[in-house]
């Protein structure tokens, strides 16, 4: 296969641009409780039903730090390969916003619990790092809902006060479709790692978005816009191509970029601008002097890392090492940790080979047709790799076995069950086969003629029709090479 | 540093609070004689100090993550201003 | 039983136990005080009726156990009180009922006490004088035109009155021992952590601790031991044995060692302070203590680093108040409207100096010469009390400046009231333990004050030295009711 080249550059009249994207991920911690109460996170539930006195800011309400969301953290940033930092700060950020009910979030501002780390990518064109910056915890703010009445907003808490995680790229990436592979890595990572559900719809991954473009052979950044909150990898990569155009007519035109904070349309797939924050950008930041700072043991994190799962790179590796996967295929099995599990199911109990096929192109159509994801799917992998096995054993052809698979998707039964109750064993037994190849060959005297005239195409009907007479369960192995010798 | 009247009104936007121009002219008098009195600390010299982070030598209780708290709403609302029986109501938030 | 007001809250408590007078006939008596104590405007709300349910329900299951058995208390209004309204003597929440008890006043509920009433204070106690609360100043006994101090005015006020037989207040900057020098009561300011700070009504967090205010010293030894505590709902607070300080109480302070710090030895210091402070000094040294002269280098800069430090907490914290969740709320257009004018008209002019100057101090271009700068002074003050406490076991100063002023007198001039707290607040930029004991009378008989500061948790040597200066000082009050 030839390596593919990057190409994505935005080609404008006076030239060609390149695209510098830095991506602010804000990743909702898997926890129970909030960063710094006991009111519950779960996705939802009523409005302010899942708010304490802490979330909703009374006076003289104090923030306590849940430990397991900083472990969450420091486990995040050892998957990132990154430098944990033993202290940290806690700082506000102030601001005034319905949904901000203490009037500050409270932040890490200079002092972040992760410093720097990295990402690596398997790009069509080749691996890709991508810097990590820092990741640091925070709460989330509530909700406005702005849609029920003409004149008011209402106001719900109950994301006030849920712990995230943001994670702060350099500004390493260059096309949407590193965006693409740059989350879902980074959404791979944590859900391995159990620190995040990655589940966008929810709002547990969300991102603000940095572009900025330069001519192609420029060495210095352009002004940056951040487009704010963009909840699904579409949209981003909507926006950020939207936002490189915009960002191309105003340089081409001779205007200069404004830095400042948009917002991505949904429904008109644009970008514009967001005044209203822009006026109250100065946030003022500062310790927290609720909180002392988070100092932190050298013998934790060793403790974590000590139990820090193997990693989608890791896996890989080896896979291609030891089970003697391509790059291709082991990046497709690792890219998601409920596909590896099925993977690494399977092949306790067969071919590692056929399983990949077997889960990267019959079930992954299955899954597809159905919108499913693998957690989901109609078929097991202990059943799965019954089935294989039954293959690799000679019992069942790989043609009854797409049969079998049918029928597993509809009830997920033990394969053997199925052959069973429907009689698809494998015939196998040379004799038997060999009575039906002869009964063909008697059947089609003229096609011998012909094939034994130099039409050697003509294997493959007799092949067919023993197939047939055999209802399929014939072993073609066996019919290839009993075949050969009768026609000689 | 004296405090003008731009500042005052830059200040008292990024801390929401509306002024009429008296109240302005006030202030800025207020605060001026204020950061006045605070300016005796340029005479010190910190370049070689650390600033303090916490008075108490103790290092940041944590707690388990457990769920022990919310479900009260009718706590939450009781005391707002405008509410229904679900959210806090605000006027139309305009972005 | 007339005299019951006048008696301590140790006595009163032993009188209750010894069935000498009931739980109902103390708070009667407190109550009937509080009543005709108007133009002192010492309450903001009045829980009588609910103070005399709790006293008679107390005489009925006469429950002795508790420190506090069976007394009415009533406290500053920056603690929330479960169903009673708390305002924090702001119009921004006036309307405020919380539905949850502050921890600090829960720990004296449980000890037997329960609420007379909430008192006056300064606005978001900020302030010296109890001139900035939404609900009017406070008057001092000791004069129809005086002020109590602040912020914990109507709490010094209210004590020295004999209008509840104890009182908490919170002490930010000098908040308790200011007041009660002006007041001639005693006051301490715990060390920064040995008190919860939940439920209370955010001022300066870094700065701000609850504390007794009392009669005398063996009242306050005894309020302290009731309402310190760690509190894993405030993540500042102290996990420290508390000591039991009323049995450890003694006057034996002999052989303690006393720092006298030069440095406040302030200019335009009234004679009268700088006498009282020798007197003390012969006090302690009657007292067999040892006097030390010590340095402070860094004491001048204290005021102005906390100027900058508590408007900038002070600026974040009450951001909350925005109409949204509670308290008031005025009209507008959109929300940022709504915002700023409820926040124009819930705030008084103090909190708005304050909370601009924080916001200023905090605002781009400026945190690093301003808040930063400040932090990095207030390590340096830090450090001179670390310095000083390896060699000496408290330091003995005045508590304030002055006696009692006139109303009105310094409302012109925000930076001559900062000044009150000259003495304060070094102790509060450091989180040690300080108390102010009256020692003394002006030649205007206006009561002065005595400041005891210690090492940190070292509370119960500053109040072995108060007592040591209280036996010796025999102060008495020496006002006439005037104002019933
Ligand atoms: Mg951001
Ligand atoms: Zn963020």
């Amino acid at each position: 296969m030839a390596e593919k080249k990057f190409d994505y550059f935005i080609n404008g009249e006076k030239g060609k641009w390149e695209v510098i994207i830095g991506l602010e991920v804000h990743a909702q911690v898997l926890s129970k409780s909030k960063l710094f109460s006991s009111s519950s996170t779960k996705f939802g539930a009523e409005p302010n039903t899942q708010v304490s006195l802490v979330d909703s800011a009374f006076p003289g309400m104090l923030p306590v730090i849940n430990q397991f969301c900083v472990e969450q953290s420091i486990k995040t940033g050892l998957g990132l390969k990154a430098k944990i930092n033993l202290n940290s700060v806690f700082d506000r950020k102030n601001y005034f916003y319905a949904d901000l009910p203490q009037g500050y979030q409270i932040s890490q501002y200079k002092k972040p619990l992760v410093g720097e780390g990295e990402v690596i990518l398997d790009m069509p064109y080749g691996t890709k790092k991508v810097g990590i910056e820092r990741l640091h915890l925070e709460q989330d703010a509530g909700k406005s809902i702005h849609d029920i009445d003409p004149d008011n907003s209402f106001v719900d808490l109950n994301r006030s006060g849920v712990a995230l995680m943001e994670i702060v790229s350099k500004p390493d990436l260059r096309s949407p479709e590193e965006v693409n592979f740059y989350v879902k890595k980074l959404r791979s990572i944590m859900r391995y790692l159990g620190t995040c559900d990655g589940n966008m719809q929810e709002g547990s991954l969300r991102a603000d978005v940095n572009v900025s473009v330069r001519k192609v052979g420029d060495s210095q950044f352009g002004t940056r816009c951040e487009i704010k909150n963009v909840n699904s990898i579409k949209f981003m990569q909507m926006a950020i191509e939207y936002e490189a155009k915009r960002q191309v007519e105003i340089l081409e035109s001779g205007k200069k970029i404004d830095q400042e904070t948009r917002l991505f349309d949904v429904k008109k797939n644009t970008t514009r601008s967001m005044r209203s924050k822009e006026e109250a950008h100065d946030y003022r930041y500062f310790p927290d002097p609720d909180l002392l700072p988070l100092k932190l043991n050298k013998d934790l994190i060793d403790k974590l890392k000590k139990e820090l799962p193997e990693l989608p790179d890791q896996k890989k590796d080896r896979f291609i090492k030891d089970h003697n996967l391509s790059p291709y295929e082991a990046n497709i099995l690792v890219s998601e940790k409920e596909i590896s599990d099925y993977y690494e199911e399977m092949i306790k109990e067969c071919d590692k080979k056929l399983a990949t096929n077997w889960i990267t192109v019959e079930l992954f159509a299955v899954l597809n047709k159905n919108n499913l994801s693998i957690s989901q799917s109609p078929i097991s992998a202990k059943n799965l790799s019954s089935l294989v096995k039954m293959i690799t054993l000679g019992k069942i052809s790989g043609k009854i076995a797409k049969d079998v698979f049918e029928k597993m998707q509809v009830s997920d039964k033990d394969p053997k069950q199925i052959v069973e109750e429907e009689g698809l064993v494998q015939q196998s037994d040379p004799k038997e086969l060999e009575k039906i190849v002869l009964e063909v060959l008697s059947k089609n005297q003229d096609k011998v003629i012909q094939y034994q005239s130099g039409k050697v195409k003509l294997f493959g009907y007799f092949v067919g029709e023993v197939m047939k007479v055999s209802k399929g369960k014939a072993n073609p192995n066996l019919v290839n090479d009993i075949l050969k010798i009768k026609l000689k | 540093m004296s405090i003008d009247k731009d500042t005052v009104k830059h200040i008292s936007k990024l801390a929401r609070i509306s002024l009429d121009e008296k109240k302005i002219d006030n202030l800025s008098k207020d605060l001026s004689s204020i950061m006045k009195f605070i300016e005796k600390l340029n005479k010190i010299n910190t370049d070689k100090t650390n600033p303090l982070t916490s008075i108490i030598n103790a290092s940041l209780k944590s707690r388990k993550d457990e769920v022990k708290d919310g479900k009260i709403r009718s706590q939450i609302l009781k005391n707002s201003p405008e509410k229904n029986e679900e959210f806090f109501v605000v006027p139309k938030v305009i972005e | 039983m007339s005299n019951i007001s006048e008696l301590s809250l140790t006595k009163i408590i032993n009188g209750i136990k010894k069935k000498d007078f009931t739980s109902e006939e103390v708070t009667k008596v407190f109550i009937n005080n509080s009543q005709n104590s108007k133009k002192l405007n010492a309450y903001i709300s009045e829980c009588f009726d609910d103070a005399l349910k709790s006293a008679k329900s107390f005489d009925k299951k006469k429950d002795y156990n508790g420190l506090l058995s069976g007394v009415p208390i009533a406290v500053k209004d920056l603690f929330c009180t479960k169903d009673v309204k708390t305002t924090a003597g702001s119009k921004i929440l006036h309307n405020f009922i919380p539905t949850y008890e502050s921890t600090v006043t829960s720990n004296l509920w449980s000890k037997g006490a329960f609420l007379l009433g909430k008192l006056n204070c300064d606005e978001f106690a900020m302030g010296s004088s109890n001139e900035t609360s939404f609900f009017g100043n406070v008057v001092n006994p000791y004069g129809k035109q005086l002020v109590p101090g602040g912020s914990s005015g109507g709490s010094a006020s209210a004590l020295a009155a004999e209008l509840t037989p104890a009182t908490i207040g919170t002490d930010t900057g000098g908040s308790i021992r200011q007041p009660a020098s002006f007041t001639g009561i005693v006051g301490l300011k715990p060390t920064y952590g040995r008190c919860s700070r939940w439920g209370i009504a955010a001022f300066a967090s870094s700065l701000d601790q609850a504390g007794p205010m009392t009669k005398n010293v063996e009242d306050c030894a005894l309020l302290l031991q009731a309402m310190s505590g760690y509190d894993p709902k405030d993540s500042t607070s102290v996990d420290a044995k508390v000591e039991n300080y009323s049995s450890k109480l003694t006057e034996n302070v002999k052989g303690l060692k006393i720092g006298i710090p030069n440095e406040y030895r302030v200019d335009n210091m009234p004679t009268e302070i700088d006498n009282l402070w020798k007197q003390g000094i012969d006090y302690l040294k009657d007292a067999g203590a040892i006097i030390k002269n010590i340095s402070l280098p860094h004491t001048v800069y204290a005021l102005p680093a906390y100027y900058i430090v508590a408007p900038a907490e002070a600026s974040s914290n009450l951001a909350r108040y925005d109409g949204v969740k509670y308290g008031h709320r005025a009209k507008g257009k959109n929300l940022i409207e709504m915002y700023e004018n409820t926040r124009s008209e819930g705030f008084g002019d103090e909190v708005k100096r304050r909370i601009l100057i924080g916001t200023y101090v905090l605002s781009s271009g400026y945190y690093d010469a301003y808040y930063l700068k400040a932090q990095k002074v207030r390590q340096l003050i830090k450090n001179d009390f670390d310095k000083v406490f390896s060699d000496v076991d408290a330091i003995l100063t005045p508590s304030t400046p002055s006696s009692a002023f006139k109303i009105g007198d310094k409302t012109d001039d925000p930076v001559s009231m900062y000044l009150n707290d000259i003495f304060t607040v070094p102790v509060n930029l450091s989180g040690l333990p300080a108390i102010s004991v009256p020692a003394g009378y002006d030649e205007n008989n206006l009561p002065l004050g005595l400041q005891i500061i210690g090492k940190a948790f070292d509370e119960q040597t500053i109040l072995n030295l108060s007592l040591a200066i209280e036996k010796r000082a025999n102060f008495k009050k020496n006002f006439k009711v005037w104002w019933s």
